[in-house]
């Protein structure tokens, strides 16, 4: 027995380098700036966050290689999977971990916190993302959701002295580890029902008669509410809130946008090449979650008032929105590309609004040391930039043309609406609606912004304009930017995000 | 000069304005006096620009889109960059162009509270960009967008510069609005996907509202345009108002600084009916067909409800905006006839509407700003103390009940006499029975307004006003953004041929088409 296996000879994979060279650049600048720390010790901090950004620019070299190489590759027996829509995801990854980079410069040296190694786990968590955009088999996707997750955990709770900081870290962790438990028990149902990992062996196992019907939904399940936890979908979203308060703001802001997409990615992955064909078992799940996420997100979210809290429970309803076009996407293959690029399209204008969001609340927080909303009052008196930018964000992630998160929802709706069935007409409805529900607490900040004078009991000043630092400055030009471009030429964005990923089947 | 006004004539007066906003954000807001300047100025270039247009206009062929423009702009689904000028887009364009210059002038020297003229100004050319956009897209995207662009900027008017009780309304006015076209762009989506070329039978996947008009709801099945003509109707009946979803407008009226009540009256409220007259009625006509009882009938509710609420109001701001709702009733009686006379009517009613309730909201900022108040029986005796503006009100009163000679006439008299003789397919005795009804409104326009006059303008002044040195006549700047509106008001009034020649061939060209 032990003699045949170790006769099996190990087969080394064709590697297709240029493929994997994004990775391996992140790869290199973690290893360099471990390196940093351990040769200059204390005299490397100042480098290492301009490293860390160097980095992840660094890495999008190849990727943009890669894309105007324009062919599709596969290496790892098609485990891992380079493909326009890999591509964009990683940029995408890659970009918003820059943005979160250049938020956390300040409030990780201000802090007095461990510099280097914060800016290694983010690169280590932004590798684990950039692997997951690629990754097409239960293996690959569970070792790079893993690469995220635990760099995140860790990262929620860097605040060591802050009991808020610990209580984010520890329930995070509770309940991603939980949630991983779920997903590998999934994982395992779909392993056993259909005898492979790859996703494209998943497909044509369970799309044909042959898998046992009961096992192949159980794991369906249980792999969409594993990733349920990760998006913060209703009702797995009960970690966000706390987390996200309680965490170093920069960190939640990474948290709430790349974390969120990476997770919205692999259950793409996942439902376009791994269960397409089952759309009877999936489009339900997904309907009842999106309906639920944008219901449940946004009534909770009416009565928040912290700002960070209102974010967290608004980032359940954007999941929500972004879960809907999965509750029609099986209903035929053009169906599947509207949906697919209304999604991808959606995280990418997510990515810059609400990091632009955040933005803003690092930078007041520097003042008022609070992210209460009441804290906001008035701010448009005395830092009206900040006010207008915090407006554009706030504005944007409502859906209010001409600024980014209208074309957002728009594609959303324009897949829901496509293959014209009921349930999708009716979701379209649901997205209607809760995009004015959702109006309401945002214009309600915007109003405290505009309409209130600044508090008179403040113990911070409220007559000088804030004055972020330059790294956060340069946050908020490029995600306001963003915002703006994608809202009047949506065709920026939709160019790169008109993505496919199902290949009909034959027979 | 012509080469180049076809190509960017359309373009420059719809982003003249953002542009300005642009350059003003750069300037800091210590420099109050070149604010001022330059967002007259920007406003002044976008009303020369219209002019011009205006003057190149081939009015023998008012019934054809002008100065098209058609370029790329959303290709993944499919949407482009159109921009094109009838005869319906016309005069709605140009009462655009001239109320928002006057509306600059006009709060030159009176910043509302809490002041900021920098922010107050960009946000009216914003405004105005919006505006102008919506009148000329001719690509349901593209006015989806510019329809949407207003809320904000009149959103921020009304709850920073608003009276005390402006962040109800500046969110009310928000939410009402947001809900009506969250619904409208459904059904703009379902006439993406439904509605199909005739001859092929294929789906046609376009926003091209020239295309949409073309192929008039072809292939969508009357059942279906129903529901679509439902969620159009939702979007753009919120905007007019309509009966009962007018419930914002008395609110965002009373709070809204002066100039943001004119803007609201005179142009935002266009934006719905002119949707119902550029979108609903001629991509949909069996929607229309089935709708257009209904659509008559909250139109009469509109005008009875509307008056009696005049009847009630104690605060003359307020009372202007429920006046305005009768108002509207009117159009959209006009429109839900659904003949090219009724629609017509229509058309003049909005202009009419815009220049008089607008004319009449500046007064009541003036009042405000005079006497502090607005409360109907603190007023009193204004023809004494203050005798033009107490005549100006009188005219505007005259002209909004729909005197003859004045401009308010060709507003009503033509929609309600439309209504004797609805298109065919709908109910004749049910449309003439909403004749009489609406009639009866004009008896009851000529009783509050009257009324409203009698103890405004009549009388001797109060005591605690007598000697109150705020109580000015008409100022200088008052009169130089007065001025355009009243003459407007005698012009049409006598001439409304001026209007209804531009409007007639566009009108009866949108209703052939297709059907």
């Amino acid at each position: 027995m032990l003699g045949s296996v170790l006769t099996l000879a190990f087969e080394r994979p064709a590697i297709d380098w240029h493929a994997v060279a994004p990775e391996l650049t992140l790869l290199g600048f973690g290893a360099l700036l471990t390196l940093v720390d351990i040769v200059w010790l204390e005299r490397g901090r100042a480098v290492v966050s301009a490293l860390a950004s160097f980095g992840l620019l660094a890495s999008m070299v190849p990727v943009l290689t890669l894309a105007w190489d324009g062919a599709d590759r596969s290496t790892f027996w098609g485990a891992y999977v380079v493909d326009d829509y890999a591509l964009v995801m990683k940029a995408v990854f890659l970009l918003a971990g820059y943005v979160v980079v250049l938020l956390s410069t300040n409030y990780i040296a201000e802090g007095d916190y461990w510099e280097n190694e914060y800016y290694q786990m983010v690169l280590s968590a932004v590798l684990g993302m950039v692997v997951m955009a690629s990754a097409r088999d239960l293996v690959t996707i569970f070792v790079a959701l893993e690469l995220l997750s635990i760099p995140a955990y860790l990262m929620a709770t860097w605040r060591k002295r802050d009991l808020r900081s610990n209580e984010a870290g520890l329930k995070y962790y509770l309940m991603g580890v939980f949630a991983s438990a779920v997903l590998l028990y999934g994982m395992s149902l779909l392993y056993g029902a259909t005898g492979s990992t790859m996703l494209t062996d998943i497909d044509a196992a369970v799309s044909g008669d042959g898998a046992p019907l009961a096992v192949v939904t159980l794991g369906v399940i249980f792999v969409v509410v594993g990733f349920g936890f990760k998006v913060s979908a209703f009702p797995f979203h009960t970690w966000a809130p706390d987390t996200y308060e309680g965490a170093p703001t920069p960190v939640t802001a990474f948290l709430s946008v790349a974390s969120k997409a990476a997770g919205f990615v692999a259950l793409l992955s996942l439902v376009f090449v791994g269960f397409w064909g089952r759309a009877d078992v999936y489009q339900p799940l997904m309907w009842v979650l999106a309906a639920a996420s944008m219901f449940g997100g946004n009534l909770m979210a009416l009565r928040q008032t912290n700002l960070v809290r209102l974010l967290a429970y608004s980032g359940v309803a954007q999941a929500g929105y972004m879960l809907a076009p999965l509750a029609v996407a099986g209903e035929s293959l053009a169906t599947a590309d509207d949906a697919l690029s209304s999604v991808v399209t959606y995280l990418a204008i997510y990515a810059a609004m609400n990091l632009g969001a955040f933005a803003v609340i690092i930078a007041v927080a520097r003042r008022t040391a609070s992210a209460e909303i009441d804290c906001y009052k008035g701010l448009f008196r005395y830092s009206p930039g900040l006010a207008v930018a915090m407006t554009i964000f706030l504005m944007a992630l409502a859906g209010i043309p001409p600024l980014g998160g209208w074309f957002a929802k728009f594609e959303i709706v324009l897949a829901l609406l496509s293959p014209g069935t009921a349930w999708g007409v009716a979701l379209g409805v649901i997205v209607a609606v809760n995009s004015v529900i959702a109006l309401y607490y945002y214009a309600r900040i915007a109003s405290h912004m505009w309409v209130e004078a600044p508090p008179e009991s403040a113990d911070f000043d409220t007559t000088t304009p804030i004055k972020p630092p330059t790294s956060v400055s340069a946050a908020l030009v490029i995600t306001g930017a963003a915002t703006l471009a994608f809202g009047i030429l949506p065709q920026w964005v939709g160019h790169f995000t008109d993505v496919t990923l199902v290949v009909a089947l034959p027979g | 000069m012509t080469d180049f006004l076809n190509d960017w004539g359309l373009t420059l007066v719809t982003f003249v304005p953002l542009i300005g906003a642009l350059v003003m954000m750069a300037v800091p807001a210590a420099e109050e006096k070149m604010l001022k300047q330059l967002a007259l100025l920007s406003s002044l270039v976008a009303m020369v620009i219209g002019g011009l247009l205006m003057l190149d206009f081939d009015y023998g062929n008012a019934g054809a889109l002008q100065y098209v423009v058609d370029a790329r702009w959303i290709e993944v689904i499919n949407s482009r960059y159109i921009l094109g000028l009838d005869g319906i887009s016309l005069p709605l364009m140009a009462l655009t162009l001239v109320v928002v210059p006057l509306c600059v002038i006009y709060s030159w020297d009176h910043i509302p509270e809490p002041g900021n003229p920098k922010a107050f100004f960009i946000l009216m050319l914003i405004l105005e960009t919006g505006m102008v956009g919506t009148f000329v897209a001719q690509d349901l995207i593209l006015f989806f967008v510019f329809f949407e662009v207003v809320l904000l900027p009149m959103f921020f008017m009304i709850a920073v510069w608003g009276g005390e009780n402006r962040r109800y309304a500046s969110i009310k006015f928000f939410l009402f609005t947001l809900f009506g076209s969250a619904l409208m762009l459904l059904s703009f989506l379902a006439l993406f996907f439904l509605s199909t070329d005739p001859a092929t039978g294929e789906s046609l996947r376009t926003f091209d509202m020239r295309v949409l008009t073309e192929v008039a709801g072809a292939g969508i099945l009357g059942s279906t345009q129903i529901w679509i003509f439902a969620g159009m109707f939702i979007g753009f009946g919120v905007k007019v108002p309509m009966f009962p979803f007018h419930t914002w407008l008395p609110d965002a009226h009373t709070e809204a600084p002066t100039v943001g009540s004119v803007i609201l009256a005179a142009i935002l409220l266009k934006l719905g009916t002119y949707g119902f007259v550029r979108i609903a009625v001629p991509m949909l006509p069996e929607g229309a067909e089935s709708w257009a009882p209904w659509i008559g009938l909250l139109a009469v509710i509109g005008i009875i409800y509307g008056a009696l609420g005049c009847l009630a109001q104690t605060d003359m701001k307020r009372l202007i905006a429920f006046s305005s709702v009768a108002h509207m009733g009117f159009v959209m009686l006009g429109i839900a006839t659904l003949t090219d006379f009724g629609i017509n009517a229509a058309i003049f009613g909005m202009v009419a509407h815009g220049i008089i309730t607008g004319m009449l909201f500046f007064l009541a900022g003036s009042v405000k700003e005079r006497y502090h108040t607005l409360e109907i029986r603190r007023l009193g005796g204004m023809l004494v103390q203050a005798p033009r503006m107490g005549w100006i009100l009188g005219f505007c009163s005259m002209a909004s009940l729909g005197l003859p000679g004045l401009a308010g006439f060709w507003g009503e008299f033509p929609a309600i006499l439309s209504a004797y003789s609805p298109a065919e397919g709908l109910p004749v005795e049910t449309f003439r029975t909403y004749m009489v009804v609406a009639a009866v409104g004009t008896v009851l326009a000529a009783g509050y307004l009257l009324w409203l006059l009698q103890r405004t303008a009549m009388g001797a002044p109060r005591e605690e006003f007598a000697d109150s040195d705020d109580i000015v006549d008409v100022t200088r700047l008052e009169w130089i953004s007065w001025a355009p509106l009243l003459v407007g008001i005698i012009l049409f009034g006598v001439a409304p041929g001026l209007i209804f020649d531009v409007t007639d061939p566009a009108v009866v060209g949108l209703l052939a088409s297709g059907g």
